[in-house]
C-alpha cells in the first residue's frame, strides 16, 4: 500500500521557497526585523551607559597622615569619582548613602598612614550604593588600580620595600543593598539575545495564524503534508533573518561600542543557531495554539517579558530569589546571555559552554515536539 | 481494479458542539460523474466536502473515497483529490507562477517546470505569470485555482461553490471545461446554489440542515417529488399571491417575473384550492415543475419537519 513518506524534502523545500518569497514581498515585516535591532542598539547602546563616570562620592577622613591626603587627592583626580563631600562621622556618611546624596563613601581610617608605613597593610573601606551594580562596578575597579598607583610616589626610599608586596593596602568594598557584582560590556552582547527573542518569536508566531486567517491553511491542509515539513519549512527562512540581526549587532558591538571580542566568533555564530531555532520553535508552537494573529502576538509578549526580566539581561541573575532563578534557567535567553558574554568577554570555548548549550537544545526539542503535536492537521 | 464508485460513504456525521452540521449523509458518486451538491447556506455542504478530503475529522460514518478508507486513509486521499475552496485560498502574495510551482512541489509532480509551463499556457496566463495572484480579478482567480487543483492530475475534484461571483460567460466556460474533464474520467462533486448549474450535473444530491433529502438525476428528482405546478399570469399578482399562500392544498407560491408558480405535491387538493381563482383576468396553465420548484419545496418541508 502506498504510504505518505515521513519527511519529504521536496515538500519541505516547497514551504521554504514559499516563505522566502513571502518574506521578500512583505517589506514592512522585513523592515521591522532590521529596524528592531537598530532601534534597540541605539536605545540601549547609547542611552544606557553601563560605565558611568563622575559618580558622587564622599570621603570620611579620620587619618591625619600624609598618605591619607594623597589617596584623597588621587580619588579626586579620577574621572570616576566626583569627590564633593567630606564627612566627619560615620552616621553622616551612612545617611548620605541611604538617601542617595552620594554613591560612594571612602573611609580612610584613623592611623592609616602609620599602619601603612609600618607595613601593616591597613584596610580602606569603600561603601557603595550598589542598587545598580553596573553603576558601581567600574568605579570600584578603578579605585583598586588607583590605590596602588597613588602611593607609588610616597613609597620611596626606606619605604620602597612596601611596593613589591602584593599591595600595601587592603581595600574592602562593601557594596550596599545588592551583593551582585559587575558585568562589563553587558548590554550590547545581551541585546543580541533580547532582539532575537523578541523578533523571532513574533515573526513565526504569525506564520501559521496568518495562513489560517487568509484561508490558505485550507489549501495547505488539503495537500498531503506532514506537520514537521510545514513547521521546519517555516522556521528555516527566519534563521537567515536571525543571522542578519546577529551580524548587525556584532558589527555595532565591534565598531561602535568597542565591545571586546576575546573568544571565537564562529563559535558564537554556531551557538546562535541553536538559540535562534529555539525561539522560532516557540513562535511556531504559539502559532499552532493561537486562533488568530492577535492572540499569537499576545503570546509572544507573554514569553518575551519573563525572558527580558528573568534572564539576567535587565537584572543580575543571582540577585533574584530561587524560584525566579529556576524559571530563568528554563528560558533560552538566560543561557544564551551567558554564552554571548562568555565568548565575547571571557573567551569561553565550546567545552565551557556545554552547560549552557544543552538546556537550549533540550528546550528546542521539547517545544518543537509540542508544536508538532499541536499542529492541527484538520480544520477542527 | 478500483471500484466503480469514486465516492461511497455512509452515515457521515459531523458535530460542532451541539450543532449537527452533517447528519448521517450517505452518498455514492460513480467515476466520471458530475454530482451537483445542492443546499441552502449553512446546510452542511462545505463541512461534508471537507470531511471527504480529510480537512475535518468525521464524528461518525464510514466508507471509501477513490478506494481509500475515508476515515483512516485521508492522507492518501489527498494525493488524488483536488479541492477548490469557496474562498480563493492560494497565496495572494505569490505570483501565478509561484503558486503553481508551490503546488507542484507539494505534490511532488515529476517534470515540475514543464507541468507549470503547460498549465500556464493552457490557462492563457503565460504573459501574466509574474503577476501577483492577489491582483487577479475574481474570474481569473477562479481559473487559476482550478488549474492549481488540476496540476497533480487528481481523480476526484471537490468544488465548493466554484462559480460564486463569476460572470455568466466565465461560468459557461467553466462548466464546459468541467464536462470535458468528466469525459476524460474525472469525477466531480460540485456544491452550488445555482439551478442552471444543477441541471448540468449528471446527478444531484440535495442537503438541508445536515440531512440528505434527495438524490438522483434531475429527472429522477423531479419525478420523485411528484410536484404539480400551475403558472398564472395576470394583473395584481402580489395580491393574488397573498390570497393563495397558506390555502390548504397549496404548498408554495413563488413569483417568476410576470408569472406565479403555484405548486403542491397533492394534485387534487391543489386544483380544488385554485378553482375559485381560475377566472379572468387570470390565465392559468399547468406546467412542468422545475428543479427550483422542487428544491424550494424540499427546503420548506425540511423546515416543517424541524418544527
Amino acid at each position: 500500500m502506498k504510504q505518505l513518506p515521513f519527511f519529504s524534502v521536496t515538500r519541505f523545500f516547497a514551504i521554504v521557497a514559499k516563505e522566502f518569497i513571502q518574506m521578500r514581498r512583505d517589506r514592512m515585516t522585513f523592515g521591522m526585523m532590521i529596524g528592531i535591532p537598530l532601534m534597540q542598539l541605539i536605545l540601549f547602546g547609547f542611552a544606557i551607559n553601563s560605565d558611568p563616570k563622575h559618580l558622587p562620592a564622599a570621603i570620611l577622613l579620620a587619618d591625619r597622615g600624609s598618605q591619607g591626603r594623597t589617596l584623597m587627592q588621587a580619588a579626586k583626580n579620577s574621572a570616576y569619582f566626583d569627590l564633593s563631600q567630606e564627612f566627619e562621622t560615620t552616621a553622616e556618611a551612612e545617611a548620605a548613602l541611604l538617601h542617595g546624596r552620594t554613591q560612594f563613601v571612602l573611609n580612610i581610617p584613623e592611623n592609616f598612614s602609620r599602619k601603612l608605613l609600618r607595613g601593616e597593610k591597613p584596610a580602606l573601606l569603600m561603601e557603595a550604593d550598589a542598587t545598580d551594580p553596573a553603576a558601581t562596578g567600574n568605579a570600584v575597579a578603578a579605585l583598586r588600580a588607583l590605590l596602588n598607583n597613588a602611593l607609588q610616589n610616597d613609597l620611596k626610599g626606606p619605604l620602597a620595600f612596601l611596593k613589591g608586596s602584593p599591595g600595601p593596602i587592603e581595600l574592602i568594598v562593601h557594596p550596599h543593598y545588592n551583593p551582585e557584582g559587575v558585568t562589563q560590556y553587558n548590554i550590547v552582547p545581551g541585546l543580541m539575545g533580547v532582539v532575537l527573542t523578541l523578533t523571532m518569536v513574533i515573526i513565526t508566531g504569525l506564520a501559521i495564524t496568518r495562513e489560517t486567517e487568509s484561508g490558505t491553511m485550507e489549501t495547505l491542509l488539503s495537500m498531503p503534508t506532514r506537520p514537521f515539513e510545514v513547521l521546519i519549512g517555516k522556521i528555516i527562512p527566519y534563521i537567515f533573518v536571525g543571522y542578519v540581526q546577529v551580524s548587525l549587532i556584532l558589527l555595532a558591538a565591534r565598531f561602535i561600542f568597542n565591545v571586546p571580542m576575546v573568544g571565537s566568533i564562529p563559535l558564537l555564530l554556531a551557538c546562535a543557531l541553536i538559540f535562534i531555532a529555539a525561539n522560532l520553535a516557540v513562535g511556531i508552537t504559539f502559532s499552532t495554539i493561537a486562533r488568530n494573529q492577535r492572540q499569537a502576538m499576545q503570546m509572544a509578549m507573554f514569553f518575551f517579558l519573563p525572558s527580558l526580566l528573568l534572564s539576567g539581561f535587565m537584572f543580575p541573575f543571582r540577585g533574584m530569589p530561587h524560584w525566579a532563578q529556576t524559571l530563568g534557567e528554563i528560558l533560552p535567553l538566560t543561557h544564551f546571555l551567558r554564552v554571548v558574554r562568555g565568548i565575547l568577554l571571557k573567551g569561553s570555548d565550546f567545552g565551557d559552554l556545554i552547560p549552557e548549550l544543552w538546556p537550549i537544545s533540550l528546550f528546542l526539542v521539547l517545544v518543537l515536539t509540542g508544536g508538532g503535536l499541536r499542529y492541527r492537521k484538520t480544520l477542527d | 481494479m478500483p471500484t466503480e464508485l469514486a465516492i461511497d460513504v455512509q452515515g457521515m456525521t459531523k458535530r460542532f458542539g451541539a450543532l449537527v452540521a452533517v447528519d448521517g449523509v450517505d452518498l455514492q458518486v460513480k467515476r466520471g460523474e458530475i454530482c451537483g451538491f445542492l443546499g441552502p447556506n449553512g446546510s452542511g455542504k462545505t463541512t461534508f466536502i471537507r470531511m471527504l478530503c480529510g480537512l475535518l475529522r468525521a464524528d461518525g460514518g464510514s466508507g471509501h473515497c477513490l478506494g481509500y478508507n475515508v476515515i483512516t486513509e485521508s492522507e492518501l486521499i489527498k494525493f488524488e483529490v483536488g479541492y477548490l475552496t469557496q474562498r480563493f485560498s492560494f497565496y495572494e502574495d505569490l505570483t501565478i507562477q509561484e503558486n503553481l510551482e508551490f503546488v507542484a512541489r507539494m505534490y511532488g509532480i515529476p517534470g515540475r517546470q514543464a507541468a507549470v509551463r503547460e498549465c500556464l499556457s493552457r490557462l492563457g496566463l503565460v504573459d501574466r505569470r509574474i503577476q501577483l495572484a492577489g491582483k487577479l480579478s475574481g474570474g481569473w482567480k477562479q481559473r487559476l485555482a482550478l488549474a492549481a487543483c488540476l496540476l497533480h492530475q487528481p481523480k476526484l475534484l471537490l468544488l465548493d461553490e466554484p462559480t460564486a461571483g463569476v460572470d455568466p460567460k466565465a461560468r459557461r466556460d467553466f462548466w464546459n471545461e468541467i464536462h470535458s474533464l468528466a469525459a476524460q474520467g474525472l469525477t466531480f462533486l460540485i456544491a452550488t446554489h445555482y439551478m442552471d448549474e444543477a441541471e448540468r450535473c449528471h446527478r444531484l444530491a440535495f442537503i438541508s440542515k445536515g440531512k440528505l433529502l434527495a438524490t438522483g438525476s434531475s429527472d429522477q428528482v423531479l419525478a420523485r417529488a411528484n410536484l404539480t405546478t400551475w403558472s398564472v399570469r395576470g394583473p395584481q399578482l402580489l395580491a393574488l399571491s397573498n390570497d393563495l399562500t397558506g390555502l390548504p392544498g397549496i404548498e408554495q407560491v413563488v413569483a417568476f417575473g410576470n408569472t406565479l408558480h403555484v405548486s403542491s405535491s397533492q394534485q387534487a387538493a391543489l386544483e380544488r384550492a385554485i378553482a375559485p381563482f381560475r377566472k379572468p383576468p387570470y390565465i392559468w396553465q399547468p406546467i412542468e415543475s422545475g428543479l427550483e420548484d422542487v428544491f424550494i419545496r424540499l427546503m420548506d418541508s425540511s423546515h416543517t419537519v424541524e418544527a
